[in-house]
Order: structure tokens, then C-alpha cells, then sequence
């Protein structure tokens, strides 16, 4: 009998994990994704959506198309794992059993952790958010805009500071800088948690006017005063306020107990499997590692959880490991970018921000959706 | 000597992480804590030196320990309010 494996997720990591799998193993076994939607969202292009550079429709696609005819697509929502039983049990109903489980689930928004964040800030963390804050910036006619962050982790580390150059940009281009402050409030004492890419960055935002406010993690906003306030005791004011909201693991997962106090995954960073149960491996925003919540990180380490599971299935042993790898772009605006490339034992040297980079951003935008999801970027 | 530890809550193993990094993934699990819970941090960037007890002063938490291990440094916090 074929061993049956089930993916809890279609994003990067899930897709790519199935695809992954169903190739490697054939008859050997079973591959299930499951998938509330169905459809497969492209979420870094939601800071493209905001800033009116690209267009929604673009975003996403039917996960069936980006899936290997061979793996079978669940759309439906799952309610609850029993690691012991060994079964996925779905919302309307019926459940599946596993020999082996990922949990590619992703991370959610939770704005309502942060009081007057709903009413009073926007984000780009959701397509409707993304879609709201073009809106808002459509009508701006100037003054103070604040980004910041109002939770750890969260996804795409970079995004805030992207954001703030992109908007600064975006300002400029419509004659309204003069009329602007715009303020980055970074949670750490410097723009950026990688300290090169922070003095890459720091020196492009002092030349652009960009305030930068640091050890300042956003606590809580008053959508009347329109201030914003810190977990350090400061309070800014502001006339648009771009808060990266708080992220939590997907619920599913909290109802079956196979989380910590976050939603995260408890992860070992070497083998993703689940710390408690040898047959459950978990990737992407999904796990507890202390490291970058990306369809990067979830792209590297689909093919270690795709190489232990066959190895398992297989019978024999394990031999990949990740090793912490992530590559991800970063936009300074004006047309240019740099890349940071790293992993466990070797620390980000990114480039001087270029052209090129920006194109190589660009170029990967583009070509995801004939890419990544099957595989052929390694 | 010895330097007494309390219990700890919970220990981020932040070694050879840097993104989003160790000082981010301490005040994410001090964020989520309860007030008097201590949290570990354990960390081979050599800036983690200077970040985190900084940051531990200005949000007015209570730095209990730094202690040198071999290749890198265990940082201990207690949430204060």
C-alpha cells in the first residue's frame, strides 16, 4: 500500500512539498493538500498592490494548476490533527489519514491583539489591506506618516523598510514630500535587524529626510488623538499610520495542541520536524525557528521536509538537513535593491543597493508562478 | 562563582539566526509573556551585546544574566510590567 502523506496548507511551502514529493516517490505514495481556499496568493506583491504598482488580479491563482496531477487537492478547511489516531479531521466532516503530515499553515493577522489598530492604522498584510491603503494614499495630501510594527514575528522582516524608502518614493513622484514627514519606527535600535543591510539602508534614508525612531515596538493607537504608542513608554503622532500587525499560527493547529503559546509549531532547525511528533514536519511561517517568516525560508526548506519524508518512506536514512539558508530582496527604492543571502553559519553581506538587483526582484516576481511552486528555482 | 538562574519560560535558541535575529525574537517572546516570567536568549552575533541589554534598559525589563558559553552568549530577561 502506497504510504499516504498530507500537506495542511497550499503556499509556497505546501505546494512545493507536495509537488516535491509526488515526483520524487510516484506509486510509492499518496500526496493530499489540503486548502480552505484553493487558491495559492502570492503575498510579497501586496507592498506592490498598496503602493499602486501592480495590479490584484495578478496575485492569485487556482492551486490545482500549480499542483502535479498526481497529488490530490482538498479544498476544505481542517478542524483539528490527532497525532495519535494519525488523522486530519475537516470542518464539514469526514477525516484523512496520514502516515506523515506537514503542516505548511502559514501564519495569520490578528489586528484586534492591538487596541485601536483596526480603526486606526492600515497595513499591507492582507490584499484588502493592501487594497484599503492604496486607497489612502490615493487621497493623502500630506503630513505625518509613520510605519512601524506592531508585533513579533512577523512576516518578510524587510517589508517595513522597504515600505517607508517605497513610500518616501511615492511621495516625491506626487509632489507632496514637502508637505510629509515620514518616520520609520523600527523595533530594534537600528532600521534593520541585520546590521550591514542597516548601514546599507540608514545612510539612504538620512539623504531622503526619513525620520527614524528606534527601540520603538507599537503597543497600542488611538484612532481619536491619532497617536501611536510604544511598549517603551513613547507616543507619536501621526495622519497615516502603516502598522505591521501581530501574527499568530493558524488555529487549526492551537485546537489540536500542537502549538506553543504563539500558534507556532515547536520546530527542530535541522530535521522541521514537529519536536513532539517524529511523523509531523512543519515549514514556512508555520514553525517556532527564530528565523525570517518568508516564502524564501519556506521555499529552501520544502526540499529537506520533501527528502526526509521519502527517506522515511523509503527506509532509508535521513541525510539532508537545513541549514538555515534564506535569500530574500530588498527595495531602497528609486529603482534599485540589494539581496540578502544567509544561512545558520554564514551571517547577510548584502551588495551596495543597484539596478540590477531591483531587476532581479523584478524577474522573480514575475516568473514565480512558473517556477518556484514546481520546483525548478533551487 | 556562579551566577543563580531562575526558571525559565522559555529559551530561543537564536544561534546562527540573523533575520530577524535575536534581540527581535526576545522582545516577540517578551511581547507575549506574562509579567515576572523569565526568557532566555541564546545568541552568537557578537552585537546581541550591546542590543539586548540596550533594549532590556530602555523598555525597563530586568537584565539577570549574561553568561559567556563556547562560541556564544545566553542572555537572560525577566519581564518587569
Amino acid at each position: 500500500m502506497p504510504a499516504r502523506v498530507v500537506v495542511l496548507g497550499g503556499g509556497v511551502g505546501g505546494t512545493l512539498v507536495a509537488n516535491l514529493l509526488s515526483k520524487r516517490l510516484g506509486r510509492d505514495a499518496t500526496v493530499t493538500v489540503v486548502d480552505g481556499s484553493g487558491m495559492h496568493v502570492y503575498q510579497p506583491g501586496f507592498l506592490y498592490v498598496a503602493l499602486g504598482q501592480a495590479d490584484a488580479l495578478w496575485l492569485a491563482r487556482d492551486e490545482r494548476t500549480l499542483l502535479r496531477k498526481d497529488v490530490e487537492l482538498v479544498v476544505e478547511n481542517a478542524a483539528r490533527v490527532d497525532p495519535t489516531a494519525q488523522v486530519v479531521q475537516l470542518v464539514r466532516g469526514g477525516t484523512i489519514p496520514y502516515d506523515h503530515l506537514v503542516l505548511a499553515t502559514g501564519s495569520r493577522i490578528v489586528r484586534e491583539q492591538i487596541p485601536g489598530l483596526v480603526a486606526g492604522a492600515h497595513d499591507f498584510y492582507s490584499l484588502d489591506g493592501a487594497l484599503r491603503l492604496r486607497e489612502a494614499l490615493r487621497t493623502f495630501r500630506g503630513g505625518r506618516v509613520v510605519i512601524g510594527v506592531a508585533g513579533i514575528p512577523y512576516k518578510c522582516p524587510p517589508a517595513p523598510v522597504e515600505f517607508t524608502l517605497m513610500v518616501e518614493e511615492l511621495l516625491r513622484h506626487k509632489g507632496l514630500r514637502s508637505r510629509s514627514q515620514v518616520t520609520l519606527l523600527s523595533p530594534l535600535n537600528r532600521a534593520f535587524t541585520v546590521e550591514p543591510a542597516s548601514k546599507l539602508v540608514q545612510p539612504i534614508m538620512e539623504k531622503r529626510g526619513i525620520e527614524l525612531q528606534t527601540f520603538f515596538n507599537v503597543e497600542s493607537v488611538d484612532p481619536d488623538k491619532h497617536t501611536v504608542s510604544s511598549l517603551e513608554g513613547e507616543t507619536v503622532e501621526y495622519d497615516l499610520a502603516i502598522l505591521v500587525p501581530p501574527h499568530r499560527g493558524a488555529k487549526v493547529l492551537e485546537d489540536s495542541g500542537l502549538v506553543d503559546d504563539g500558534g507556532w509549531v515547536p520546530t527542530d532547525r535541522a530535521t522541521l520536524q514537529h519536536t513532539a511528533h517524529e511523523r509531523i514536519f512543519a515549514l514556512g511561517d508555520a514553525t517556532d525557528l527564530p528565523i525570517s517568516k518568508s516564502g524564501s525560508t519556506a521555499h529552501f526548506e520544502a526540499p529537506i521536509v520533501a527528502s526526509r519524508i521519502a527517506s522515511l518512506i523509503k527506509g532509508t536514512a535521513p541525510r539532508e538537513a537545513y541549514t538555515g539558508r534564506v535569500m530574500c530582496f530588498l527595495e531602497t527604492g528609486n529603482g534599485r535593491a540589494t539581496a540578502l543571502r544567509f544561512d545558520y553559519a554564514h551571517p547577510p553581506t548584502p551588495p551596495t543597493p543597484s539596478r540590477m538587483w531591483h531587476w532581479a526582484k523584478w524577474a522573480f516576481n514575475r516568473a514565480y508562478w512558473i517556477t518556484v511552486p514546481q520546483g525548478r528555482i533551487a | 562563582m556562579t551566577t543563580e538562574l531562575p526558571a525559565i519560560t522559555k529559551s530561543i535558541d537564536a544561534r546562527g539566526m540573523a533575520c530577524p535575529g535575536p534581540l527581535m525574537s526576545l522582545i516577540g517572546a517578551i511581547r507575549a509573556g506574562a509579567v515576572g516570567e523569565a526568557f532566555e536568549v541564546l545568541s552568537s552575533d557578537a552585537g546581541s551585546r550591546t542590543d539586548i541589554p540596550a533594549w532590556v534598559a530602555k523598555a525597563k525589563h530586568e537584565m539577570v544574566a549574561v553568561v559567556d558559553e563556547q562560541g556564544y552568549a545566553r542572555f537572560v530577561v525577566r519581564k518587569a510590567h
